[in-house]
């Protein structure tokens, strides 16, 4: 039996009603983030100083970054689990470029700049493996990149024999220990990223598509948008997402250790995508939403340890704000 | 089995007044079923006939809101399909899924295996196989992989694995769609088999020969209600596609349609024309020739091919036989946008499912296929992108709060206005519709129709399919019947009526050509 369609009168009834799951899903992120940032004022000390906001910036830096790529493949109906994997082999590579343990390089700004090219494309064309097997094999996203996602942390270490790369190269460091005008680099770095993606997932050609392959591919593909190439793209920018995440680990530590660039980051880049109220089913995407969804999930695990609860409790509360962003989901939708 | 003196079986299976709604909207009316014992009996109706609706009441995967189902002369209420089959109603879908790697008795005992002290009893499993496919004359290795047999042999394992020793009613829906001639032939078999037996079977198909050869009663549904049940011998092909769309074949009159009258004088040459084109089962061999300015109509049964074929045409799926020409020029498409580059739009029968992008707004679905032609360096233009939208929205009737509402708000004829729309804004040279004016309202229907019919009047070529014959016969310029994916006749506008196309539909050939040969 086929759905008769509701009237169009209905339907106008419907919308007009106060739609509170509507009005949560869509602003309770924002709500969340006034709520945490009042609390901290009234109750933790020495919160309203630059300090604070430094640190907590810092510490979020990399998770927007990733979450960035991450919000246009979910955008595509897609997910990407290689990402943290993807982080620790740029960031297994990037040293070994600009040490020279690959090949002398005489200069160090020339290597700088080879290491940082290279690492961040290596971990692009991962990116396009990604995406290879998902348009080309139709291979289930969460499969295709569940293949990197063990591999490459283990290439990553078979690449270092496994062991702590340590290092000083200022020239390199920059990334994420400059700050110019006072501003850590690392978020003047996220602050471009975020900001492009935002104009291109609203104004380009390509962010429509992307979010018209998310929100019915059948019927992109009959609309004449090349699906496959948009799914090659996303993963790619993800990897590209990923590879410079890896540098800026790297760069703060002044060391990399395959076994722990990146480590959980695919959780918390997806955390923030879906608090920020992007659909995961696709087709619905936010990149402010994820830059503020991570800010919310930094800030709520700051306050409890500014308040002295412990690191481990902290992670139940991240898993509960996650399962309360997307029941809101799920409420608006349904 | 015998068969009693007066030729008839005791009822088997009684379904009287069957009444079940959706959200309030009924699905059964007034449907009824009766079998006999021993019989093998045809159900069939167009799509939302409620066919399905029936057996899945019958089968318990719906429970009904009012009627009688009498079972073996008893009441009859289960609440799952297993159940069902525990009472003796087993059902045989399009599909059937067997594991090729394990053996013959595995497969068929799955879910039911016999225990022994706690463990396998794989002795008596065996011999439970055997006698299992010695019904239906198979005698075969059951300790061998499934899939060293040939296909007619799984075939027949899936159906001894589905009716097992209990069955007294089967229910095969559509079980041929997937097969070929050859394991069609292995089907019957087993059907006469069963019959043999005194099993009943209850066989849903859309290929009348197929019910002509082996069923000997029908029941025809119609919008929920049973309306005629005989028995098959003593009912014409054509009366029974007659009465499966509600067509009286002596009487039709007036006009149901909107399209209005149309001027032949603008039809131009040939612009695209497909020759024996095929693709597996669906499409075995279709040619057309499309004209500028006409409207070429696509008449024929579910099943027949007409939305596999315009899916070829498309560049959606590729042929695997035939030749088409656009222009005079050859053209075989790839993929849609290969269409969509040489002119053509695709307004899917599938709203939901290919056409709408629910979480988009009007603006953005309007202009799904026009986005390189609204953006410089890869950056929309808004500004043209507005004004196309509320041209179209102004031009079409669009009924929305503005380009900014999503699509998913709006009601079926506006999301079809819409997508109309956004092959329009392409300006296509040939327009492909399939079910122009399925599921939308009469006020909705009126407008596209005539809006067609004004577009071919400007000189756009249209393939309209539809399973409503008074938009096939009164909108087209020139009709094609499909059969069985075959396009068996060509009617002219002026020439065809609906006794000619139901003529095609039921026996593959029309009248006015039956009187010529």
């Amino acid at each position: 039996m086929t759905e008769l369609p509701r009237s169009y009168a209905d339907r106008d009834a419907v919308a007009r009603t106060f739609d509170l799951f509507g009005f949560l899903s869509r602003y309770g992120t924002v709500i969340a983030l006034v709520l945490l940032v009042a609390f901290n004022l009234a109750f933790t000390r020495n919160f309203a100083t630059m300090q604070t906001l430094n640190v907590n910036l810092t510490q979020v830096c990399t998770i927007v970054i990733v979450a960035v790529g991450m919000t246009l493949v979910i955008a595509t109906g897609g997910i990407d689990l290689s990402v943290g994997s993807l982080m620790a082999i740029s960031g297994a590579l990037a040293p070994m470029i600009f040490m020279g343990k690959i090949l002398p390089i005489g200069s160090i700004y020339l290597g700088v700049a080879a290491a940082m090219i290279v690492s961040v494309l290596v971990a692009g064309l991962l990116g396009l493996f990604n995406g290879w097997l998902v348009a080309r094999f139709r291979v289930q996203p969460i499969v295709a990149t569940l293949v990197l996602f063990i591999a490459g942390r283990g290439i990553a270490q078979v690449m270092t024999n496994g062991n702590l790369q340590t290092f000083r190269v200022p020239e390199f460091q920059w990334i994420g220990l400059a700050r110019p005008l006072d501003i850590p680099a690392q978020v003047i770095i996220m602050a471009v990223i975020v900001a492009a993606a935002a104009w291109a997932l609203k104004k380009t050609l390509f962010g429509r598509c992307i979010l018209a392959v998310g929100g019915n591919e059948k019927a992109s593909e009959l609309a004449g948008i090349a699906v496959s190439k948009i799914k090659l793209a996303v993963y790619g920018i993800s990897g590209l997402c990923a590879g410079l995440a890896g540098l800026i680990v790297i760069a703060i530590n002044s060391s990399s250790d395959a076994n722990l660039v990146g480590l959980g980051m695919e959780l918390d880049a997806i955390a923030a995508v879906a608090v920020g109220g992007t659909l995961l089913s696709g087709g619905k995407a936010t990149i402010i939403g994820s830059l503020l969804g991570a800010l919310t999930i930094q800030l709520v695990r700051y306050t409890l340890l500014a308040n002295g609860v412990p690191d481990a409790a902290a992670l139940v509360v991240k898993a509960g704000i996650i399962a309360l962003a997307v029941w809101l989901q799920q409420q608006h939708r349904g | 089995m015998t068969r009693p003196p007066d030729g008839l079986f005791p009822l088997l299976l009684e379904m009287r007044d069957i009444q079940k709604r959706f959200a309030g909207i009924p699905a059964l009316a007034d449907a009824s079923l009766s079998v006999r014992s021993g019989e093998v009996h045809a159900l069939i109706g167009q799509n939302g006939a409620g066919k399905s609706t029936l057996i899945k009441v019958l089968t318990g995967y719906h429970r009904k809101d009012a009627g009688q189902v009498l079972f073996e002369g008893e009441p009859f209420e289960v609440h799952s399909p297993h159940q069902a089959q525990v009472n003796g109603i087993s059902t045989i879908y399009q599909e059937i899924n067997l594991v090729p790697l394990r053996s013959v008795t595995e497969n068929i005992c799955l879910g039911r295996e016999q225990r022994r002290y706690g463990l396998l009893d794989w002795n008596a499993m065996h011999a439970e196989a055997e006698r299992l496919l010695s019904r239906f004359a198979i005698g075969i290795d059951v300790r061998r992989p499934l899939g060293e047999f040939n296909t007619a042999t799984q075939q027949m394992v899936a159906i001894a694995r589905a009716i097992g020793f209990s069955a007294r009613l089967v229910i095969m829906d559509e079980p041929t769609s997937s097969l070929d001639e050859r394991e069609v032939g292995v089907l019957f078999s087993v059907i006469h088999q069963l019959k043999a037996e005194g099993v009943s079977v209850i066989f849903v198909s859309h290929k009348l020969d197929e019910l002509y050869e082996v069923c000997d009663q029908v029941t025809i549904m119609r919008d929920g209600r049973t309306v005629r049940s005989a028995a098959m011998k003593e009912i014409g092909k054509l009366e029974l596609v007659a009465a499966m769309l509600g067509r009286d074949v002596a009487a039709v009159e007036g006009h149901a349609t909107a399209f209005g009258e149309r001027d032949r004088s603008r039809i131009g040459d040939v612009m695209f024309s497909a020759r024996g084109l095929g693709a597996g089962q669906a499409v075995r061999n279709v040619s057309f020739d499309l004209r500028r300015g006409e409207i070429a109509g696509f008449a024929g049964l579910l099943g027949a091919g007409r939305t596999e074929t315009a899916r070829l045409v498309f560049g959606a799926d590729r042929p695997s036989a035939g030749q088409m020409t656009m222009e005079g020029a050859a053209y075989h498409p790839d993929r849609p946008a290969d269409a969509i580059a040489a002119g053509m739009g695709f307004c899917t029968e599938d709203r939901k499912g290919e056409g709408i992008v629910p979480e988009m707004t009007v603006a953005e679905n309007l202009t799904l296929a026009l986005l390189p032609k609204i953006s410089r360096n890869g950056v929309l233009d808004d500004s043209r992108q507005r004004e196309i939208v509320e041209r179209f929205i102004r031009e079409l009737g669009i009924k929305c709060s503005g380009p900014n509402q999503k699509v998913r708000e709006l009601s079926g004829g506006n999301q079809q206005k819409v997508l109309l729309a956004r092959w329009l804004a392409m300006n296509p040279k040939l327009l492909i519709l399939d079910e122009p004016t399925r599921g939308i309202d009469v006020g909705a229907k009126g407008e596209i129709q005539r809006l067609i019919r004004r577009l071919a009047d400007q000189g756009l070529g249209v393939l309209m399919i539809s399973s409503e014959l008074e938009e096939v016969i009164e909108g087209a310029d020139r009709i094609f019947v499909l059969r069985d994916g075959v396009s068996v006749t060509e009617l002219e506008a002026e020439a065809a009526n609906e006794e000619k196309v139901l003529t095609a539909m039921a026996h593959g050939t029309s009248a006015s050509s039956e009187v010529t040969t």
